[in-house]
């Protein structure tokens, strides 16, 4: 089956055998061979970015909300360093891409030529693995190895470096055919007797919690339903980090909401006072857990994860099972179901009503305003304009993003794409485009702030050029709020360099990119504007002039426990002393 | 200033290493370009410590390499390590050999002392009683080479400080299991 071909045609023809049908990029110099491959051909659409991170970022939102593995290629040196930033946000958040390089020819490799650099060494720290094709024979196993590791196991970014010289050279390719690796196995399947075990803790919680993670996202929609499954036949509670958000419904009976930071007081207060947590696809990461050594102190842990590293990394638990979440899902429903394990379930009742106290607090409540538009709202506005319609929602970093995760609510998986672990302002708007290119009619949704939207705003220009209708809603406070607020609570109200200086008029510059640019002040307009927003066919700059001071809230302040959140009415009462709540050691934390 | 009162931070709580014990892992790594690089920036990209690191190819005709590391860690660290090294694509297999007792680690080490007279007696007979061969000499040096564990190579540098000690290369650590079967 094997065909000769040159090295860019080979990469094509993987890119085709992959099912990658859309291809990042910006060309340069060394990958000149490839693009004049990619002219060639209309499988593989490509996508001019303005900037390489925005190819990364574009390539991860794409990923995320279709399943599939995020293509991208650039060019050597600057090429390359441009998509650092993406490519280790798609390793912390587990986003397969796979990121095609040029390199100048091998024998200027290591003599500082122009446009080099060691991308193979610079991505090490930033990949999942990375490769140097310093051949033409190892071309076409390289391509589908790498895909092949982006794509299994816990997913994540891999580079191939591909000098210029290998992508002229001709050599044989074939097809991938079932890629046995030589040291790269993933355990999928779980060991059943770590199962059976969990389920017998499971059968005999009196106060248990799911706290599930971008795990159950990434292995699958099918493992979403069976979370449902098992959520609905437990009658557990559930609560979500920041990535795993969609995967239960938030319209479900036994949702809580978000946990962590800026999660809700019973998702929080129930993690702390639970007696068994399932943490499935979850990796108890800082902003998750708040002070670690009041943990949820009192219960036993269950932790369901792909990766064997993530078991015992900063919570020591008691039952670590190594596998994939849907494997595991799979097989807790079939043993809920199939075995009388659950007839002797203690009642919940009394954990309902515990937690049903928590709620009682609405702890997401926020005093609204007839003058200003308070973040909160316009969130919960937008959220109820797009009800019932195919929506995707990406994010920036900050403020808006938090609102974002705790107002506007999510029903299904991959439909929400925000920068978790890196936390990368500047990731949304290309992520958006990423997504409305994987869903052509959907309706996609930036929710920005004005500070992060600058950020990577060059993508705005890729929009226009193929006609991607995202529309990008801005919480304009003027202020990096997210860093305002800490500088408020932490730093004596001293906002050093947090203010959003000299900003651009966003309904001009959207004009003068092409697109349509809107601006809302006050709250009795807002619903007109996001209607002309949602009615425009074409992609919108939303200018949504907020409230400047308001605080994101629910906290909980660094070093402090999960029972010790910070609530937003506690803090709008005059002479209560943030800065004295977190005492001098928070301080020092991130 | 007096330290705050205050509970611990996530952090200082991570850093806290109650009990620090020495290990010795055996990595079994397909011998591919960067393989050596992406083993050690895994160690100093997570903070971990390296006391010694060894590596040669083992086998030839497959490409396996063996990579032999002395860290110290609590033992949640040097199980973390384990994992961490265990995700690097390239890595086969990764050992503890300190766990269950039963290997043997040797070092090799030249060292260089310079005297004349007594001090040449001296350190002829201290290295009869270390088992360290003479490899090297002219009339005011000696260079020995010895065997053994990291311990008694210690101690044998440290008898020759006094007596004229030049300087020292060691190979650091390597490690096999007892026994007949492979790791």
């Amino acid at each position: 089956m094997s065909k000769e071909m040159s090295g860019a045609e080979m990469v094509v023809e993987a890119l085709k055998d992959h099912g990658v049908d859309t291809l990042f990029g910006y060309p340069g110099g060394a990958v000149l061979p490839i693009y004049d491959a990619l002219f060639q051909q209309e499988t593989v659409r490509h996508i001019l970015v303005r900037h390489e991170q925005g190819a990364a970022h574009a390539a991860e939102g794409y990923a995320r909300s279709s399943g599939k593995v995020g293509a991208l290629l650039v060019t050597s040196g600057p090429g390359a360093t441009n998509t650092v930033t993406g490519l280790t946000d798609a390793l912390m958040d587990s986003i397969p891409v796979v990121c095609i390089t040029g390199q100048v020819p091998t024998h200027l490799i290591g003599s500082d030529a122009f446009q080099e650099c060691d991308t193979v060494g610079i991505t090490r720290h930033c990949t999942k693995h990375n490769y140097l094709v310093r051949s033409i024979d190892e071309l076409c196993r390289v391509l589908h190895e790498a895909f092949y590791v982006a794509s299994t196991g816990r997913p994540g970014p891999v580079v191939i470096d591909i000098p210029k010289d290998v992508q002229f050279a001709r050599g044989r390719y074939s097809p991938p055919h079932n890629v046995h690796h030589k040291t790269y196995h993933p355990q999928l399947d779980a060991d059943m007797a770590l199962i059976r075990k969990a389920v017998a803790m499971m059968a005999s919680a009196k106060r248990p919690i799911f706290y599930t993670g971008g795990g159950v996202i990434n292995s699958g929609p099918a493992a979403s339903t069976l979370l449902r499954e098992l959520v609905k036949l437990t009658g557990f509670p559930i609560t979500s980090t920041l990535m795993g958000l969609g995967a239960y419904p938030s319209s479900g009976e036994h949702w809580l909401g978000m946990l962590g930071m800026h999660g809700t007081f019973e998702a929080n207060n129930a993690m702390h006072d639970c007696d068994l947590m399932i943490a499935m696809g979850a990796r108890f990461d800082d902003r998750i857990t708040g002070r670690l050594d009041a943990f949820s102190p009192g219960s036993k842990k269950i932790h369901v994860d792909i990766d064997p590293s993530s078991i015992n990394k900063n919570v020591k638990v008691d039952l670590g099972i190594v596998g994939d979440c849907g494997h595991v899902l799979e097989a807790m429903v079939r043993l809920w179901r199939s075995e009388a394990m659950h007839a002797e379930q203690p009642p919940l009742g009394e954990w309902r009503k515990q937690i049903d106290g928590w709620r009682a607090r609405k702890s997401l409540a926020f005093r609204n305003s007839t003058t200003t538009i308070k973040p909160q709202y316009a969130v919960q506005r937008l959220h109820e304009l797009t009800k019932g319609r195919d929506v995707y929602v990406t994010t920036e970093v900050g403020q808006h993003q938090m609102w974002a995760a705790q107002h506007f609510h999510f029903e299904q998986p991959n439909r929400w794409m925000t920068s978790g672990g890196l936390g990368t302002m500047g990731y949304g708007l290309p992520a958006a485009i990423g997504v409305q290119l994987a869903h052509p009619q959907a309706l996609v949704i930036d929710i920005a702030g004005e500070a992060s939207i600058l950020m990577c705003i060059q993508e705005l220009s890729t929009a226009i050029q193929y006609r991607l209708p995202v529309k990008v809603f801005i919480l304009n406070n003027e202020y990096m709020g997210m860093v305002r607020q800490w500088q408020e609570l932490l730093h004596g109200g001293r906002y050093s360099h947090s203010y959003s200086e000299a900003l651009p008029d966003f309904v001009k510059l959207a004009e003068a990119f092409g697109a349509k640019g809107l601006r809302c002040y006050e709250p009795k307009d807002l619903d007109s504007a996001i209607q002309e927003m949602l009615d425009y066919d074409g992609p919108v700059l939303f200018d949504c002039v907020v409230e400047k001071s308001e605080n994101c809230f629910p906290m909980i302040p660094s070093g402090k426990a999960h029972n010790d959140m910070l609530l937003a009415d506690l803090s709008d009462d005059a002479g209560v002393d943030l800065g004295a709540i977190i005492d001098e050691r928070g301080k020092m934390l991130v | 200033m007096t330290a705050p009162v205050s509970p611990p931070s996530p952090y200082s709580a991570a850093a806290k290493q109650s009990n620090v014990e020495a290990h010795t892992l055996s990595v079994l790594v397909d011998n591919e370009p960067g393989v050596l690089a992406r083993v050690v920036g895994l160690f100093s990209g997570r903070a971990y410590n390296i006391e010694s690191l060894t590596v040669a190819e083992v086998v030839h005709g497959e490409h396996l390499s063996r990579i032999t590391i002395r860290t110290v860690g609590a033992p949640e660290t040097i199980e973390q390590i384990r994992h961490q090294l265990e995700r690097l694509v390239p890595v086969r297999k990764v050992t503890d050999l300190t766990i269950g007792g039963r290997s043997l680690e040797r070092e090799l080490a030249m060292v260089k002392v310079r005297g004349r007279g007594d001090d040449r007696t001296d350190a002829l007979q201290l290295a009869d009683a270390f088992r360290a061969r003479v490899v090297d000499a002219t009339t005011e040096s000696f260079i020995f080479e010895l065997t053994g564990k990291p311990e008694k190579i210690d101690e044998f540098v440290d008898l020759m400080r006094p007596i004229g000690l030049v300087e020292v290369s060691r190979t650091g650590v390597a490690a096999i299991s007892r026994g007949p079967e492979p790791i």
